[in-house]
């Protein structure tokens, strides 16, 4: 047996485009959880918010389905739905929704009282008041919450490679399959790579979002 | 321009309510204050109005018309609201802050940059202002921002919530007076809440007094309330210095002055010991045709007052300061008088007596 190199440059300069194609099934795979996610955690904490008795079991639902190991969530969905995209995506918008949920409304409490009550007393009807008001406002730490999210997400979809899918998660599973160090290696710093090049943007967005956050002089 | 016809407020679950049944008008262009102890209803009385609180009984106009027939938003868009912290949006510049209600109303993009102007004008209020954020503001810049926007489409109605509760007293006096400049220019129908019965004397042409549960015990001028407090309540809630709170009612301008223990420059023995004789002290003023010059005790001029050495009179208090300013200038002062002027020239004195006077009427 030939002595094979930690990391063998070749192989990957070779595989360049499955590479590419990896990377950017990766990507849809998480945009796709996300902005799923973000819609039924928008439409649940919503919900929790207009009535309060509903959020506990709608936090304490969302809390469960963080807690299950996602071996065995993707273990018990594949005789349902198969080995697809579908799986994969009821898996991965799963784990989102307890930290969505939580930061939306965490955002939209903590809003100054003042404002909303100003905001009422000038005119504004409960559904423009959220689109002018609440949305914007506790987008920080909405935002926040959706950086964490797609953190634990990208990393995440590394393990939908048991069903056939995973990105770069891909090359992880082949490489330990093979005992092939350079595809293990590959799959993982590319996973963290795609996490961090994601935090940052989610960064930049939320600063181009929020203008008024960064400027505080006077008292 | 507001009717409230036996309203009453019981929250859900609340034993007692919080507002019984509560009659009171407010006629167009006066300012009312409601004030009372925690849990007299004011703030309740005052939403009720706007219906940020749904009445449960009894009805409210607002320019004659029955406000439980206008939808909530569209009802408080045609009424300006400012309460105790501004709410102003933070993230939104100073600018559109101001153009909240415009903006809802529909209002023109030029129309509505001409009104923010106005309104910045009228505040008093740096232009630059527009573009920044509330946070870059000082307590009082955003105060002024808060009614700017209340009053940004020009409504017939102003509701504040207890406006200056959060500044500090001198910051607070000030606006007060900046609110008082601004009515007699715009002669809004103003409904003040405060917790502070000193504020309302100031401010408010009528102070209604409620009690616990709504009970209205008075609604009359701060002078009548003060004069004649309607029942033991309403006397302990003025306070015991009730002769003093008077005093800040009136203004010098409006009593008559007395000349007081004044000689010519030149004056002799004679005529200095006869001048302060005449008022019963032991010190005289020297006046050169309308020029106070000062005063010196009449030991110190045996030979009249040519040539003795004048102490000058350190307060100069003109017709629009009070009679409260005066007292406290004449019991500070050595010579128990507060002497006041037309700019310069000078009028007359008020003596401690003089000032009891007007309250003893």
């Amino acid at each position: 047996m030939i002595a094979r190199p930690f990391i063998d440059w070749g192989w990957i300069v070779d595989h360049l485009d499955e590479i590419r194609d990896r990377i950017g099934e990766h990507l849809a795979l998480t945009a796709i959880a996300l902005g799923i996610g973000l819609i039924i955690a928008l439409v649940l904490a919503l919900a929790g918010l207009r009535v309060p008795r509903a959020l506990p079991p709608i936090t304490w639902t969302a809390g469960v389905l963080y807690t299950i190991p996602s071996l065995a969530l993707f273990a018990f969905l594949v005789p349902i739905t198969g080995f697809t995209t579908l799986t994969a995506e009821i898996g991965l918008v799963s784990y989102t929704l307890l930290i969505l949920i939580r930061s939306i409304v965490t955002g939209i409490q903590g809003i100054d009282p003042a404002v909303t009550e100003a905001a009422r007393g000038m005119g504004y009807s409960p559904r423009r008041m959220l689109w002018e008001i609440e949305l914007p406002l506790a987008l920080p730490v909405i935002v926040a919450g959706v950086r964490l999210a797609a953190v634990t997400t990208v990393g995440l979809v590394t393990v939908t490679a048991l069903i056939g899918l995973g990105g770069v998660g891909f090359f992880i599973l082949r490489g330990l399959n093979r005992f092939f160090d350079t595809e293990i290696v590959l799959g993982t710093a590319l996973s963290v790579m795609l996490a961090m090049i994601l935090d940052a943007a989610l960064v930049g967005i939320e600063r181009v979002l929020t203008p008024w956050s960064r400027r505080r002089s006077a008292t | 321009m507001i009717e409230l016809d036996a309203v009453g407020k019981t929250y859900p679950g609340a034993a007692a309510p919080a507002v019984t049944s509560l009659d009171l008008v407010v006629t167009t262009g006066e300012i009312v204050a409601l004030v009372g102890p925690s849990g007299c209803g004011k703030t309740t009385t005052l939403k009720m109005i706007n219906r940020l609180i749904e009445p449960s009984r009894g009805t409210i106009r607002v320019a004659g018309r029955d406000i439980g027939s206008v939808p909530g938003p569209e009802l408080r868009r045609g009424i300006g609201y400012v309460i105790q912290h501004t709410g102003l949006f933070p993230h939104r510049t100073i600018a559109e802050n101001i153009a909240t209600v415009p903006r809802m109303l529909g209002w023109e993009r030029g129309t509505i940059a001409r009104r923010i102007g106005e309104l910045v004008e009228l505040m008093g209020l740096d232009p630059a202002i527009g573009t920044r954020y509330p946070a870059e503001l000082s307590g009082g810049q955003r105060q002024r921002v808060g009614v700017a926007r209340a009053l940004a489409a020009d409504p017939p109605v102003l509701l504040m919530d207890e406006p200056f509760g959060a500044v500090d007293p001198i910051l607070r006096s000030r606006l007060q007076d900046e609110l008082l400049a601004l009515q007699r220019r715009l002669h809004k129908t103003i409904v003040l809440v405060t917790h502070d019965i000193d504020e309302a004397i100031k401010v408010a042409d009528r102070v209604a007094i409620l009690n616990i549960g709504g009970v209205l015990e008075q609604y009359a001028p701060p002078g009548e309330l003060l004069r004649a407090p309607a029942n033991a309540f309403v006397e302990d809630f003025l306070g015991a210095d009730r002769g003093i709170k008077r005093l800040s009612l009136i203004r010098i301008a409006e009593v008559p002055l007395e000349a007081g223990p004044v000689v010519a420059p030149g004056a002799g023995a004679a005529e200095v010991a006869e001048a302060m004789r005449r008022y019963g002290v032991d010190w005289f003023g020297v006046v050169s045709g309308s020029d106070l010059l000062g005063w010196a005790w009449g030991s110190e001029a045996p030979s009249g007052a040519g040539g003795v050495a004048l102490r000058p009179f350190e307060v100069r208090l003109q017709g629009a300061d009070t009679l409260r300013d005066a007292l406290d200038t004449a019991i500070t002062g050595r010579t128990l008088v507060a002497p006041v002027f037309d700019g310069e020239r000078y009028l007359g004195m008020l003596t401690v007596d003089a000032i009891s006077r007007q309250v003893i009427g």
